[in-house]
C-alpha cells in the first residue's frame, strides 16, 4: 500500500520547474515571488516522502522537523519580501521587475 | 493500482494544473487561488505520506496566513495586472527552452540512473507524523534550531516593520 519514490520524486521535479519557469517567464514581483514558494514547497514534498524511507521512525521524523522549519522560515521570508514590493512599489509607482533597474549603469 | 496509489495520481494531476494555471493566469489574484489549491492539494499528498501534524500547519501557515497575506497586498497594490511588455522578448521561448531541458535531466536521472538506488518506503506505526511524536523529536534533538527560528521570526517582523514604515513624521 505504499507509493514508489519516483512517482513522488517526479511530482516534486514538475513542481519545481514549474516555480523556476514562473520566475523567468512572469514579470509581475508578486507572482515570481509565488513562485518561489512554489519550489520550497517541491522541495518539502521531497523531504516528507524521504521521511518515510528511514527505518527508526524517530530518525526518520527528523524529515518532517526539518519540513516544519521550512515553513518557518518561509513565513518569515514573505514578511520581509512583501515588505519590500511593497516599498519598490511606493517608490517605482510599478512593481514590473523589468522597470526596477535603478542600478543599472 | 491500488488506492493509496489512485489517490496520489488524481492528486498529483490537480497540484500540476493548479501550478500551470497559476503561472498563465493574467490576474495575479487568480494565481494566487490558484497557489492555494496547490497548497492543498499538497498537503492532501502529505497526508498520505503519514505527516498529518505537517499537512495542517501547511494549510494553516501556507493556505492561511502566507497566502491571505500575498492577497492583501495585491489588493493594496492594486498590482492585478501588469503591462505586458518585455524588454527582453527573446526570454520567453529561452526560458521555456531550459525548463524543459531541466526536466528532461532530472527525468533521465530518475528513471534510468536512481532507479535501484532509490530508497522503498516503510511501513509505518500508527503514531508515525502525528503532533505528539513531531513534539517530542522537535523539543528532544533540535531545540536550539527552534530557538533561533523564534529569533529568525522576531527579526523578520522587525525588518518588516522599519521597511514599509512611514517617515514623513521625521522630515518635519
Amino acid at each position: 500500500m505504499n507509493i514508489p519514490m519516483e512517482a513522488v520524486l517526479a511530482l516534486s521535479g514538475v513542481l519545481f520547474v514549474l516555480g523556476v519557469l514562473g520566475v523567468l517567464i512572469r514579470r509581475n514581483a508578486i507572482v515570481v515571488f509565488m513562485s518561489i514558494e512554489l519550489m520550497l514547497n517541491a522541495a518539502n514534498l521531497v523531504f516528507i516522502s524521504f521521511a518515510r524511507t528511514i527505518t527508526p521512525a524517530e530518525i526518520g521524523l527528523s524529515g518532517q522537523v526539518m519540513v516544519f522549519f521550512i515553513i518557518a522560515v518561509a513565513a518569515a521570508e514573505v514578511a520581509v519580501g512583501l515588505a519590500l514590493i511593497v516599498t519598490i512599489f511606493k517608490a517605482k509607482k510599478s512593481i514590473d521587475v523589468d522597470q526596477i533597474h535603478s542600478l543599472h549603469g | 493500482m491500488n488506492v493509496d496509489m489512485f489517490l496520489f495520481l488524481t492528486l498529483a494531476i490537480v497540484a500540476v494544473i493548479s501550478a500551470v494555471s497559476m503561472i498563465v493566469s493574467r490576474n495575479a489574484i487568480y494565481s494566487a487561488l490558484f497557489l492555494v489549491l496547490n497548497f492543498i492539494t499538497v498537503a492532501a499528498i502529505y497526508l498520505l505520506l503519514n505527516a498529518a501534524f505537517i499537512a495542517m500547519v501547511q494549510i494553516t501557515v501556507y493556505a492561511g496566513a502566507i497566502m491571505v497575506l500575498f492577497l492583501f497586498v495585491i489588493m493594496l497594490l492594486g498590482a492585478e495586472h501588469v503591462e505586458d511588455d518585455p524588454r527582453l522578448p527573446w526570454q520567453k521561448p529561452v526560458s521555456l527552452i531550459l525548463g524543459a531541458i531541466v526536466l528532461a535531466e532530472m527525468a533521465y536521472i530518475l528513471f534510468f540512473r536512481a532507479g535501484q538506488l532509490l530508497p522503498v518506503m516503510q511501513d509505518v506505526e500508527a503514531g508515525f507524523g502525528s503532533p505528539r511524536s513531531i513534539g517530542l523529536v522537535l523539543f528532544d534533538s533540535y531545540t536550539l534550531p527552534f530557538e533561533i527560528t523564534s529569533i529568525l521570526l522576531l527579526a523578520a517582523m522587525v525588518g518588516s516593520i522599519l521597511l514599509v514604515r512611514d517617515d514623513r513624521k521625521e522630515e518635519k
